[in-house]
């Protein structure tokens, strides 16, 4: 768990390399990109599911301002910025329903912003 | 709980040394006053003047009947201090002014003069406190009364909800001037601990903040955001959540999402009031809830 905030630099850092396991020059699985799109007061699509032991990456963006993404149980926190993508790695390692939201005030419906990803076996 | 308890009842049911807990009281029928302690002083938190909606059809008037209550007391607390979401959020800024105006125009109505203002991210965070500065003044600073240093925090500004580098350097200086066993009170908004991060409950540097406290002996923090009572410690640090004047929240986790809890008719500003809280040297903390209107 101690290693969360450097996966998120690196990933941001790096997405080449992420480019190029996905051409297969690495021997893990492929790596599931899901896009997730922020504009006051939601997020889209909201609620996600996958498998457990599946790796994906967040594309997140945002229509209007700045938002947040925080997702307590993976020690996972961005921001979500207009005009640019930002990716974050998730190693859904257990099953579960993971709730993520908005940690970065945006006004009257701050509060309600939030969505789920639910992680099956 | 009533006010028939004994004192140490209240302080084995909280399981927290040096505090007492009561409830739904006036003060001064009985043992379980904030009266009775060197000085009181009264909290208000998250009045979110200007809200309107189902959660609470009585909006308009909750504070002021709130504050009738406080001036009501036998005893004057010595100062009243709000810990933040004066007004509800607005994207307006001239509607966000004419909300902070107007709340101060009601809390004017206090008998007692000596008033302290903190903002909630509902007034600070979408201008960084711009208007809140204009009709309040700082958002950080220190005061002493009667032995007393009180440290106002402000972990709202910052939309992210952070302290932040420059304020934390600005605490430490301030900490460097007091003695291990001195009396301290810190006022923040947003619990300084993580209660419960799955709803954003906590500070995202607040832990830098405790930090910074644990040296101290005599330390006791008083907040808000939360809508609730609510009582935690740290090491040896006591953080107590206010109850709100505009809805209650539901405790941390006991439902899927954190809506207001529903207005019931029948028993109007249920989990709603302020606060008053009695001092003793060193370290003793009665707090008193207080409800909007005297049933
Ligand atoms: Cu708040
Ligand atoms: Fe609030």
């Amino acid at each position: 768990m101690t290693s969360r905030r450097t996966t998120l630099r690196w990933l941001i850092a790096a997405p080449a390399v992420a480019g190029l396991a996905a051409a297969g020059f690495a021997a893990e699985p492929p790596v599931r990109e899901i896009r997730i799109t922020a504009r006051r007061f939601e997020y889209t699509p909201a609620s996600i599911t996958a498998r457990r032991g599946e790796t994906v990456d967040l594309l997140l963006t945002s229509e209007d301002r700045i938002h947040g993404f925080k997702m307590p149980d993976f020690n996972l926190r961005a921001d979500i910025l207009p005009g640019q993508i930002t990716t974050v790695r998730l190693m859904l390692d257990r099953t579960g329903s993971f709730a993520f939201f908005c940690d970065v005030f945006c006004g009257d419906g701050h509060e309600e912003m939030g969505g789920t990803i639910l992680v099956e076996a | 709980m009533t006010a028939s308890h004994d004192r140490r009842d209240f302080l084995k049911l909280a399981g927290v040394a040096g505090v007492a807990f009561a409830s739904g009281l006036f003060a001064g029928r009985d043992g379980a006053s904030a009266q009775d302690g060197d000085f009181h002083f009264v909290q208000f938190s998250d009045t979110h003047w200007g809200y309107s909606g189902p959660a609470n059809p009585d909006a308009a008037h909750t504070l002021e009947k709130a504050i009738a209550t406080v001036n009501g007391l036998s005893a004057q607390p010595d100062f009243v201090v709000f810990t933040g979401d004066l007004t509800h959020t607005t994207d307006d800024p001239k509607e966000r002014r004419s909300r902070l105006a107007r709340f101060k125009e009601i809390v004017a109505a206090l008998r007692v003069k000596d008033v302290r203002f903190m903002p909630g991210e509902h007034d600070a965070s979408l201008d960084r406190g711009e208007a809140y500065r204009e009709f309040f003044g700082a958002t950080h600073y220190t005061f002493d009364h009667k032995g007393v240093h009180f440290i106002a925090l402000d972990n709202v500004s910052d939309p992210a909800a952070k302290v932040g580098d420059e304020q934390l350097a600005w605490l430490a200086a301030d900490l460097r001037q007091r003695k291990p066993d001195d009396r301290i009170v810190v006022m923040t908004h947003r619990p300084l601990f993580d209660l419960y991060p799955q709803w954003d409950w906590a500070t995202a540097d607040g832990a830098k903040v405790m930090d910074l406290l644990m040296p101290f002996r005599n330390v006791e923090v008083f907040y808000g955001h939360i809508h609730q009572s609510h009582h935690h410690t740290t090491g040896h640090i006591a953080h107590h959540a206010a109850r709100s004047l505009v809805f209650p929240l539901p405790a941390p986790g006991s439902q899927p999402k954190r809506t207001p809890l529903a207005w019931d008719a029948a028993i109007p500003y249920r989990g709603l009031g302020s606060r008053d809280i009695g001092v003793t040297a060193p370290s003793d903390y009665r707090l008193v809830d207080l409800p909007v209107a005297k049933a």
